[in-house]
């Protein structure tokens, strides 16, 4: 996300950057008033963009001046779309700085070409895995998104970890654009994957950021190779409750259609307009590619027992010596945190409240912030 | 994003990828080759418009040129269906099923029923639609509904390359004959197509835009032409969901319906002829089964009930455009 | 070529058994209990059994209207038949298909047809799945004088010249296209002559005589297996009753049908033929045999449920 600033108060709010292939965003509506008095992470206004609609919160403390863009306008990444400036500026001060932003605005030009700057492809382990790259220096990150994610699911979180570090997300074997056939589909096998793919990517050691079921990969990983592992960043893990819900992740496997897909994708946020007809789209496509099926059943047989978890991480957390920090939704229908309330001592646990399974997309602000911290930490 | 090819690569690279995968997958068609037994060059042409290119080479006898002779290969891949043959047909033009319409309704269409379960005909007959080329009345027709007519077939019309792709993929794993329809406009269409194989199941229409105010069912090129005209209304505030069938049978009623029961207003727009048209069924559709919801009388955008003209001015005025459905959107858009 | 003992017992056999099962269904029809269209074999029986002789189970055939002699040759079971072409859901089709309909896949039977001319076409796939999956089997298309001069027919043969498919075309010239005499309606005196308008062999033989059409099918299927392309047969024969049943056959002369079962009569032939070999008392029990059998086809056939009003819907597609 981006905020020029171009006067020592006066501070642009412009188009945010959500992932890799966005051009261009569409202001849903202003969730504030012009004359309120807005912290970092305040919502600010609804964006929707071809692949998902969030809410764009603020990135900078000050008063919204002015509301530039209008409700349904389609607008490039960078525009202007607001202005915060202390309530001591004046009204001319901030004209201004409209005025001089809009004459030296020039939108970025749209990539030709096919995979633009973001995905790679590597060989590891004898499969061939995507992931998309990030940040010039730095400790490195390594993101591991959850079962049927890919590597897109990081897309409010990538460019913000670039600032601090080395960033790679990559999609697991059976996901995204990385191989589908899978021989082995439990987490130690994936865990496996993750540490070819560090190999392939010459990490030596990284911050493992894992969702869900990418969570509990990123422990395995941390508990087969602590020495490949400097942090672990957990959000919403298997790996350290009971329970999951089973029937969404059958209902995932199964769904062929929109109609069925939507009511599932919808239980994993705690806002269900967050599921927009684009990521249900993407979801469809991905899982209509051969041999998707047999790699979800495959995986899902690996940590899934009707509603209960395979496997249980807790005993190889307890042995970790690396800082861990643990993030859950207060609202997560799909991996009760409840289950996973007597953390080992020393392990951080942060609850975001009012949030679903996907906090690093639901409250993309707050979770970049504790990821970024825990970077820095490394450096 | 995911890698970027033409209407017609995405058409070859099912085809391509279906016979690597299954040896009983098998192409034939006038010129699907190009070049047999004359003293030049194999695979000259690749079909006419070189959909087929490069098959050839790949899948020797799997890929036959056909004599122009319509009814014997057409019957002649009903036949190699049932005994075990999974063929794909080029019938160049849709406009040339009158040669052989008896093989594919009363053969292919009816085995499966006539013989009381005990048969499959998995057949796809590959065909060009639609006018925009000045080809006049024998070479641009939009015959679709006359398949959607015949128990027993499968239609299906994509609207994209990954439709394309994804459509024909499942159309040749399917175990009931399909006729494919590939618009001419659509083939130097560009658009985002995995290089893996996937399917795209039938029956399940693509909500292309999600709006409130007014729902338009568009296939094929219209589907485009309909985004031309969302967008254009969108700017004055009316808000068109679009919906792309994507197969006319079996047609996704449910998507429709409930398009039609949030917004209250519908615009059909179809390429082909109006009158037993797709239009009409799924206005008839509508009507019957959300009467309730309607708050405006349904509007039909299609062409005259005319063959296709030659003349580049009146096939201009022929051809559904962006146009005239973004005036049927705010007649009724309007209506109180 | 030998036929052995056991084959002409078998050919005797499969042309009784048709002739009695048309003989049996115009009896029925008459009496009211079969509905729709249907047309007779009887008197053709030596051109199914002569070109069937010659085919496995491999081998498929696509048949007529007229078809019932074509399912009995390939071994189509008569019981599943019967009830059919009663309507009953024990049919071979389930009691969807009837008397035109008739098909059986498991033995190579393409279906009876239609259309006039539908199944030329079709067999020239046969032909192309027999040659890919290079199973050595060949694809026999029947047919009468009326779609010899079908556009779909001459499509066929040329395609199966061109693409060089194990396929046989038989012709089987009755000399009556519906009420019209090939006479008048075929062009040429001969329709194996078309044969080389599309560069394949053709043949006439005598179709009330077994061992003719056996013969010249033979060649043709030798010749088929062997990668040789396909051949012509035609087969000039007459039938016993009418286009349809309920066809008072005014178009033809007063005394021509019962000249024809007493002078043409493929069984008589048969017999006369083998009677140095074959005892007449072991045909006869054969009779007795084939008697029993329509007789208890007819009753199951009788006395079989009709199809479920369920029945209805299904099978229209594998899945929708």
């Amino acid at each position: 996300m981006s905020n020029a600033q171009t006067k020592a108060d006066i501070v642009a709010i412009t188009m945010p950057k959500w992932g890799l292939s966005m051009t261009e965003g569409k202001v849903v509506g202003w969730l504030v008033d012009e004359g309120r008095e807005l912290q970092p992470g305040d919502p600010v206004m609804d964006i929707e963009t071809e692949k998902i609609a969030n809410t764009f919160e603020a990135l900078d403390a000050g008063t919204l001046r002015r509301k530039i863009a209008d409700v349904d306008a389609v607008l490039p990444i960078g525009a202007l779309l607001g202005v915060l400036a202390p309530a001591t500026v004046p009204d001319a001060e901030i004209d201004a700085f409209v005025t001089e932003f809009q004459a030296n605005y020039v939108p970025p030009a749209v990539e030709e070409g096919d995979e633009g700057p973001g995905y790679q492809f590597v060989e590891a382990g004898g499969r061939r895995l995507r992931y998309a790259r990030r940040g010039d220096s730095g400790p490195a990150v390594v993101l591991i998104h959850g079962f049927g994610g890919d590597c897109d699911n990081w897309l409010f979180n990538l460019d913000p970890l670039a600032a601090v570090a080395r960033v790679y997300a990559l999609d697991l074997p059976g996901h995204g654009q990385s191989s589908k056939a899978i021989v082995d589909g439990s987490v130690d096998a994936l865990a496996q994957a993750v540490l070819d793919f560090l190999d392939a990517v010459d990490v030596d050691a990284a911050h493992l950021v894992g969702h869900s079921l990418g969570g509990a990969v990123a422990l395995a990983v941390a508990a087969v190779a602590p020495a490949r592992v400097r942090a672990l960043s957990l959000i919403a893990p298997v790996g350290l409750g009971a329970r999951i819900d089973g029937d969404y992740v059958h209902g995932f496997i199964a769904a062929e259609s929109r109609r069925d897909l939507k009511p599932v994708l919808q239980r994993l946020v705690a806002n269900a307009e967050l599921v927009n007809r684009q990521m249900i789209d993407d979801m469809l496509k991905f899982k209509r590619v051969d041999g998707v099926g047999d790699a979800l059943r495959a995986i899902a047989n690996g940590f899934v027992d009707g509603q209960a978890q395979r496997i249980d991480l807790r005993a190889a957390l307890a042995t970790l010596t690396c800082p861990v920090q643990v993030l859950w939704g207060g609202a997560d229908r799909i991996v009760p945190q409840a289950d996973a309330a007597d953390l080992p001592a020393g392990v951080r646990f942060h609850r975001l409240e009012g949030v679903g399974h996907l906090p690093h997309l639901e409250a993309a602000n707050a979770v970049n912030a504790l990821l970024k911290d825990m970077t820095i930490g490394l450096a | 994003m995911a890698r970027k090819i033409l209407f017609q690569q995405a058409i070859n690279e099912a085809l391509d990828q279906e016979m690597a995968r299954d040896s009983n997958v098998i192409v034939m068609g006038e010129d699907v080759i190009g070049g047999t037994g004359a003293d030049g060059e194999m695979d000259a042409w690749g079909g006419v418009l070189g959909v087929t290119k490069g098959l050839y080479g790949k899948y020797g006898e799997r890929i036959m040129d056909t004599p122009i002779s319509e009814s014997a290969f057409v019957g002649a891949a009903v036949g190699a269906a049932a005994c075990g043959l999974r063929p794909v047909c080029e019938l160049m033009f849709i406009d040339f099923l009158g040669v052989c319409f008896d093989q594919i309704y009363n053969q292919a269409a009816k085995f499966r029923y006539m013989f009381g379960g005990k048969a499959k005909t998995p057949i796809v007959i590959r065909t060009m639609i639609g006018a925009g080329f000045r080809a006049a009345a024998q070479h641009s027709q939009c015959l679709y509904p006359v398949f959607t007519h015949i128990p027993g077939l499968k239609v299906v019309i994509p609207s994209s390359p990954y439709e394309a792709k994804g459509l024909l993929i499942q159309a040749i794993r399917d175990d009931d004959p399909v006729i494919f329809c590939e618009h001419k406009a659509l083939y130097a269409m560009e658009g985002e197509v995995p290089e893996e194989s996937y399917t795209i199941p039938f029956g399940e229409a693509n909500v292309v835009r999600e709006g409130s105010d007014v729902t338009i069912v568009a296939l094929a090129r219209m589907v485009g032409f309909a985004e031309k005209a969302a967008a254009a209304l969108a700017k004055d505030g009316i808000s068109c969901e679009i919906i792309d069938p994507r197969t006319t049978s079996p047609l996704d009623e449910d998507t429709i319906l409930e398009s039609v029961e949030n917004t209250g207003r519908l615009v059909v727009v179809d390429e082909a002829s109006p009158r037993c048209g797709m239009a009409a069924d799924i206005a008839a559709l509508v009507a019957q089964k959300a009467f309730g919801a309607l708050e405006a009388p349904i509007e039909l955008v299609t062409p005259p009930h005319t063959p296709v003209p030659f003349s580049g001015v009146l096939e201009d005025l022929y051809i559904p455009g962006p146009a005239r459905i973004e005036a049927a959107v705010r007649r009724i858009a309007e209506y109180a | 070529m030998a036929l052995s003992r056991e084959d002409l017992l078998e050919a005797y056999r499969r042309m009784k058994t048709i002739r009695e099962f048309e003989e049996r269904v115009h009896v029925e029809f008459a009496k009211g209990g079969i509905p729709g269209f249907v047309h007779l074999y009887a008197g053709e029986e030596a051109s199914a059994a002569g070109v069937c002789m010659n085919l496995t189970d491999d081998d498929k055939i696509a048949s007529t209207h007229r078809g019932h002699g074509h399912c009995i040759g390939k071994g189509v079971d008569v019981h599943g038949m019967m009830a059919e072409i009663f309507g009953k859901r024990t049919g071979t089709c389930r009691g969807k298909g009837g008397s035109m309909h008739i098909a059986d896949l498991d033995t190579g039977m393409l279906g009876a047809n239609g259309i006039v001319g539908g199944g030329p076409p079709l067999v020239c796939g046969a032909a192309l799945a027999a040659k890919l999956k290079r199973t050595g089997g060949v694809a026999v298309a029947f047919f009468g004088d009326g779609a010899s001069n079908q556009g779909t027919t001459f499509e066929a043969m040329n395609l199966a010249t061109v693409w060089r498919l194990p396929a046989i075309f038989v012709a089987e010239n009755n000399g009556y296209a519906e009420a019209t005499a090939a006479k008048f309606s075929v062009s040429c005196e001969d329709i194996s002559t078309r044969a080389a308008g599309f560069g394949m062999p053709g043949v006439t033989v005598d179709g009330h005589d077994f061992f003719a059409v056996y013969e010249a099918m033979r060649e043709a299927v030798d010749r088929a297996r062997n990668g040789g392309g396909p051949s012509l047969i035609e087969a000039k024969l007459d039938r016993f009753f009418g286009h349809f049943e309920g066809d008072n056959q005014n178009y033809r002369a007063p005394d021509e049908v019962k000249r024809i079962r007493a002078e043409k009569d493929c069984l008589q032939r048969f017999r006369a033929r083998v009677a140095s070999d074959i005892a007449a008392a072991e045909l006869d029990a054969i009779d007795a045999d084939v008697r029993k059998l329509i007789d208890d086809a007819v009753a199951q056939a009788i006395a079989a449920p009709d199809p479920l009003p369920e029945d209805l819907t299904t099978d229209v597609y594998i899945r929708y």
